[in-house]
């Protein structure tokens, strides 16, 4: 199949052969195959652009289906670059694929971007997002951003022809509790689709040259009142001044919380009472007790603890030390007074003592 | 002077347009009215980068605010 299959876009008079071209040689690295990256996808292989990089180390979930049209029930637990790729290649047979099955992080990230000429930023999570614009700012390749929240999208055009840079929009990484993603706060199935195919047009317009890109602005998509709204931002030449990368993407994002590891916390236990909440499921605690504790499960957390009945210093343990982290973060901003501290590791770091 | 609140803000505000006309003093820094809202809505301050316009256009806290203006409040989303 040539040129013939491009016919309808071709002959549209500003777009042309020329275009068409363009399309096809050019090189667009798509970072996340989720809600926005797979009608990006979809999109820019239809319309023929030449060679496409998908980077993605997640497997495809059946809660992923109401949003994410190109996965099939069949592949669910299957890898979605893999599944991606069997879709995209049905699809259009000419296209190059390349399939990243990791997710992009502070030690690849400049490798994979430097073979291609435009990153769709398609991910969901901060970290990554910062990182893709550091990257991008390093290699002065431009980037197409979007993002959701509940019915809401967010687009832009970033690091194109010295323009803004997603630093310049949002100077600081927010901490990882600060604002729900879609796995928290819901999405509805089809405002990836309208976000992801709005940045599709604008990679689109950045290959080609056609019309004028979101480059400098916002734009904000409500869902529910069918309304777009546009803010244009200013350049800050400081964003532009990134020269390496950041150790890590995911610290500036964390929580910070108080840790404690099982050897220095058995020692203490022996030596003075502490007071310690075991936040397992009771199941789990009648297989394996830890005397001492007062169980009170993650989930009833907030109704079961009150101010009074906190000391100034607690200590929370779990099964491996995650829900004991995840309750201390919940808790602690609303009990100022209170030390919250973690068990590393949680039970099972005890079991390596012969607790 | 109406002010939109999106994403996370929308949700701690529980409304997406609120218009203030007597309780502000005019003209006022968009910084000062930032730390207002604050005031009022606490859970705001808890927001890391919380973008502001001004009339569609990105607006800094040492710029002035009159009565038939309109305030954007952008908080960062994150979902994909």
């Amino acid at each position: 199949m040539s040129f013939s299959r491009y016919d309808r876009q071709i002959i549209l008079k500003e777009f042309g052969p020329k275009a068409q071209d363009k399309l096809a040689s050019a090189r667009v690295l798509v970072v996340g195959a989720g809600g926005l990256g797979t009608p990006v996808l979809q999109y820019l292989n239809a319309m023929g652009v030449g060679h496409l990089g998908i980077v993605d180390g997640d497997r495809v979930q059946a809660s992923n289906l109401h949003r994410q049209v190109i996965f099939t029930e069949k592949q669910v637990g299957n890898y979605k670059v893999a599944a991606a790729k069997y879709f995209l290649q049905n699809q259009n047979s000419q296209t190059i694929i390349d399939t990243f099955c990791e997710f992009l992080n502070e030690k690849n990230a400049i490798e994979l971007i430097s073979s291609f000429d435009i990153v769709v930023d398609a991910s969901d999570n901060f970290p990554t997002r910062y990182l893709v614009n550091d990257t991008c700012v390093i290699l002065k390749k431009p980037f197409i951003y979007g993002a959701l929240y509940g019915f809401e999208g967010q687009l832009s055009v970033f690091n194109y022809n010295e323009g803004p840079t997603y630093r310049c929009l949002f100077p600081t990484p927010p901490k990882a509790d600060e604002i729900p993603n879609c796995d928290t706060q819901g999405v509805l199935g089809v405002l990836p689709g309208i976000i992801g195919n709005l940045q599709a047009l604008e990679v689109i317009k950045l290959i080609t040259g056609i019309g004028t890109s979101l480059s400098g602005k916002l734009l904000i998509f409500d869902a529910l009142e069918q309304q777009y709204h546009q803010f244009h931002i200013h350049k800050k030449h400081e964003n532009s001044q990134i020269y390496t990368l950041q150790k890590s993407y995911a610290i500036a994002c964390a929580v910070p919380i108080h840790t404690i590891d099982a050897k220095t916390f058995l020692k203490l236990h022996q030596q003075e009472a502490l007071q310690i909440i075991d936040v397992r499921e009771p199941d789990e605690v009648k297989n394996a007790p830890f005397t001492g504790a007062l169980n009170i499960p993650f989930q009833q957390l907030s109704e079961n603890i009150k101010g009074e009945f906190l000391g100034t210093v607690v200590y929370f343990l779990c099964q491996s030390g995650v829900r004991s982290a995840k309750a201390i973060k919940q808790l602690q901003e609303h009990y100022p007074n209170t030390k919250f501290i973690s068990l590393e590791g949680g039970f099972n770091a005890l079991l390596t003592y012969e607790y | 002077m109406k002010i939109l609140f999106f994403g996370i803000a929308k949700d701690i505000v529980g409304k997406s347009i609120v218009e203030f006309q007597n309780e502000i003093l005019f003209p006022i820094k968009v910084g000062t009215l930032k730390a207002d809202l604050i005031n009022k809505y606490p859970a705001l301050g808890d927001i890391s980068s919380l973008a502001i316009a001004l009339n569609s256009r990105y607006a800094t806290d040492d710029m002035l605010v009159s009565q038939q203006d309109e305030i954007a409040i952008i908080p960062p989303v994150s979902g994909g």
